[in-house]
């Protein structure tokens, strides 16, 4: 038989995968962030004292639900400070009456039932445009992602009561401004979901591609973001750019392992160890892009997975298909047209049809002044002239992008390639 | 003549100490009070600080939505509607629809509803 479950791993985890669900039903009921969360924050104290000496309830997720309602429901009985008393009276009514009502469905039905809508609603709620994104990525993280707000802090580098006091504003924001607490109508929701699944990228990349900050933290990023991705698929399953982004975060998150050296170095793609690869992610990911590309309505987070799919299936990087690459970021420039996009479309050109082609797309970003201060712009356009043979032009180039590179390893990367380019004039 | 009057001025702050406060109420009130007694007051609201606004511009048919208060030094207002909408989703709706929106921009601020707001009681009593 295997060991008990260890009550401290339980609590942990419960509170990484259950508390944006019973936040986001309190919520709902309350009509009040500050004291849903509050309540479930003491619900999941209670339980750090008791399961650990009393053992684990039968069903964890339930008790918790429980306790926090009745917490909840003990707080506004004790608050004097609300003015209007009928008001108050009017409110514990309802919490009395939905909960009960909550109560009841979870008896009938399985738990997703009633609750994950609540859940739809407080993504949709965090992530509403009238919220600074900064806030939008706080709360969604607190709120739903059962992060700490000294977890937040770390992970993005700013003094706790900053973060703090950024989660304070938002939640004052959305009862004062009147942020609506649904999932958005028809006619409103292609935009809205836009902005959620942009801030589940954010903390995605926030987590990968940061070069500074806690290992782990990071790691936990990327982990949020995937668990958030993969509840945003299950509420929504019909929505193929959601599934679009929930691919590429795991199709990106299976190289991990083999992009950072010992030394904490970015190893590039074409020289990873394509052994470290994840191929449990590489194949969940897959499987989820060829379901999302079979609803017919390409976009933007679709195509970035193929592109990390067909990158992840190469088994070396010599083997990798450029052609289809190109055509994929043609299709990215044509549906969300930016000049980094272009210059990625570049790269994969070089790789098809040679630097010469190549180059007269980089030249043109060039000349557009947008990507002036992009230290890939001027890396890519040095290796290519490089390439050429256009020795000094290139030298140029690389000591414009060594100019915009902060980071030490990179800096040696473009300095090595530099000292090559000086030591042969052309 | 109709005139719009328009109050300027720094933000309260959360720490602003309670019989300040208390204190520009009172003074608030007894304003609204002399000119709805004289018959002169037609509308009059306190505003949320500008962490609530929200700013709605118009631009190729699509509705920008930002966070935070209008910002444009170049920009001035121009003209103002007061509305009650059941929250701010139709709030901006509203706003992408003022034909200003597709060309300047609008701010939406949400009208602090003061408890049993002695505005409105005076008002009432005058009418």
């Amino acid at each position: 038989m295997p060991p008990p479950p260890d009550p401290r791993v339980v609590v942990d985890r419960l509170f990484r995968e259950e508390s944006g669900r019973v936040v986001a039903t309190l919520i709902r009921v309350l009509g009040d962030f500050e004291l849903a969360e509050e309540a479930v924050q003491e619900a999941f104290v209670v339980a750090l004292e008791r399961w650990p000496r009393d053992g684990l309830p039968d069903n964890p997720g339930a008790w918790i639900m429980t306790t926090a309602r009745n917490r909840a429901i003990d707080r506004l009985r004790r608050t004097k400070v609300l003015a209007d008393k009928q008001a108050r009276l009017a409110r514990q009514a309802l919490v009395e009456a939905e909960l009960s009502a909550d109560d009841r469905f979870e008896a009938v039905e399985d738990e997703m039932s009633p609750i994950a809508d609540d859940r739809l609603r407080l993504i949709f709620t965090c992530c509403h445009p009238a919220l600074p994104l900064d806030a939008r990525v706080a709360l969604t993280l607190r709120t739903l992602g059962g992060l700490t707000t000294p977890e937040i802090a770390r992970a993005f580098l700013v003094p706790e009561p900053t973060l703090a006091q950024r989660l304070v504003r938002a939640r004052k924001k959305i009862r004062n401004a009147g942020i609506p607490y649904r999932v958005p109508p028809d006619h409103l929701l292609p935009e809205r979901l836009d902005g959620v699944l942009r801030v589940l990228y954010l903390v995605f990349n926030e987590g990968y591609d940061a070069t500074s900050g806690d290992v782990l933290i990071r790691r936990d990023l990327c982990a949020e973001a995937i668990r958030l991705g993969r509840v945003l698929v299950g509420l929504m399953p019909d929505e193929p750019e959601a599934i679009g982004l929930l691919a590429l975060m795991l199709l990106h998150d299976a190289r991990r392992e083999a992009r950072m050296d010992s030394d904490g170095g970015l190893v590039l793609l074409d020289e990873q160890d394509r052994g470290q690869w994840d191929r449990r992610e590489i194949e969940e990911g897959t499987a989820l892009l060829e379901r999302a590309l079979r609803m017919q309505r390409p976009g933007p987070y679709q195509l970035q997975a193929a592109i990390a799919a067909v990158h992840d299936e190469a088994p070396t990087a010599a083997a990798t298909d450029w052609r289809q690459i190109a055509g994929l970021y043609t299709r990215l420039v044509e549906l969300a047209p930016s000049p980094v996009v272009e210059l990625n479309r570049a790269v994969a050109v070089a790789m098809v049809d040679g630097p010469d082609r190549a180059l007269a797309i980089v030249d043109r970003l060039d000349a557009d002044g947008e990507l002036d201060d992009y230290r890939f712009l001027h890396g890519t356009r040095a290796d290519l002239l490089r390439r050429l043979g256009r020795t000094e032009e290139a030298a140029a180039a690389y000591r414009r992008a060594l100019e915009l590179t902060s980071n030490a390893a990179q800096r040696a990367f473009v300095e090595v390639r530099l000292a090559e380019v000086e030591g042969q004039p052309g | 003549m109709r005139y719009l009057l328009l109050i300027y001025g720094e933000e309260p702050s959360d720490a602003l100490p309670e019989d300040e406060m208390t204190g520009e109420l009172e003074a608030y009130n007894a304003f609204t009070r002399d000119i709805t007694e004289r018959g002169i007051f037609m509308a009059g609201e306190a505003l949320h600080p500008t962490a609530s606004a929200t700013t709605v511009r118009v631009r190729d048919g699509r509705t920008l939505t930002t966070d935070g208060p209008f910002a444009e030094t170049k920009e001035q207002l121009g003209g103002f509607y007061l509305v009650e909408t059941s929250d701010l989703d139709e709030a901006i709706e509203l706003a992408a629809r003022i034909p200003g929106a597709a060309h300047g921009s609008i701010e939406v601020r949400p009208i602090w509803e003061l408890p049993s707001s002695e505005m409105a009681e005076a008002g009432a009593a005058a009418t």
